[in-house]
């Protein structure tokens, strides 16, 4: 695998969503969310083994989405908001851009449908 | 008016390296949904990216191995890009799968793009996948579409406030 780098740029968000891709990982991000927590914390509500979840934590840890606190003791895990945000900046903006397009498409489609009870209703006047 | 935004959400997931799965409900039945992809006619209506750009070609031979090509012209005499490409697989009102690439193809192979169309009561769910030969591409394909989505969204803020 190529190295990950921690500069902007795709390298950096490819990380971002390798980590995201497990559900595991995106649990641990959900608990973090609500504050630090230190591995063996976080170990025993998911039933895996501390080795298991730090496993997890480095793959988190290298994406930038997680990092190590202070205390020497407890070496609590921390949840790093900003590579989340640009992951979903990147991805929102190709969202926008069809949303724009799909828009159009629900418009003609409206359209096409008026048109067609329009052509019914004018059939049926006719006979 | 006031804008309250789309009734219906699109949702881009990435279920892989290499996919961009996009899904939209449209409340219209697939006959209609499958027409609006597939006549030239009607594409050129919607298919149309950011705002200020229209089709100057819109060719659709639509038969397994038959082509299809398009062409975008930004209306204040910009630049042209086209893309073109060949059906796969054609099921009427259920499925369309054809491959695509840019006329000035700024990566190698093809996307393999899936349409899948699904109605029920009256509306029909349209599942586009897209997969390309690497995650370099697909990401590649993300930040070409980003930068004229962030172009499309202030364009239509700017409408919507000067609606206001």
């Amino acid at each position: 695998m190529e190295p990950i780098g921690y500069e902007l740029g795709s390298g950096h968000l490819d990380a971002t969503f390798m980590a995201l891709a497990d559900p595991t990982r995106r649990a641990i991000l959900g608990r973090l969310a609500r504050g630090e927590a230190s591995v063996a914390e976080l170990a025993a509500p998911f039933g895996m083994s501390q080795p298991a979840i730090s496993k997890h934590l480095k793959v988190l840890e290298r994406a930038g989405l997680v990092h190590q606190g202070r205390d020497a003791q407890r070496r609590p895990r921390r949840i790093e908001a900003r590579p989340l945000e640009e992951a979903t900046k990147w991805l929102e903006g190709y969202r926008k851009l069809w949303e724009t397009t799909f828009q159009r498409l629900d418009a003609l489609l409206g359209e096409l449908q008026t048109d067609a009870t329009h052509r019914r209703r004018t059939k049926r006047r006719k006979k | 008016m006031e804008y309250s935004g789309p009734k219906h959400k699109l949702e881009v997931t990435l279920p892989s390296e290499r996919e961009i799965v996009m899904t939209r409900v449209l409340d219209a039945p697939a006959r209609l949904v499958f027409d609006a992809f597939t006549k030239p006619e009607l594409i050129r209506r919607w298919l149309l990216g950011p705002d200020g750009f229209s089709m100057s070609v819109c060719d659709v031979d639509l038969r397994v191995g038959g082509k299809f090509h398009y062409v975008w012209r930004k209306d204040d005499g910009g630049r042209e890009f086209g893309i073109n490409g060949t059906y796969r697989e054609i099921a009427p009102l259920a499925r369309i799968v054809h491959g695509e690439n840019f006329d000035e193809p700024f990566y190698p192979g093809e996307a393999q793009v899936t349409t899948a169309f699904a109605e029920k009561g009256g509306a029909t769910t349209v599942t586009m996948t897209m997969a390309f030969d690497t995650r370099e591409i697909r990401d590649g394909a993300i930040e070409s579409g980003m930068e004229s989505g962030i172009v499309a969204s202030y364009d239509r803020l700017e409408r919507i406030l000067q609606e206001g």
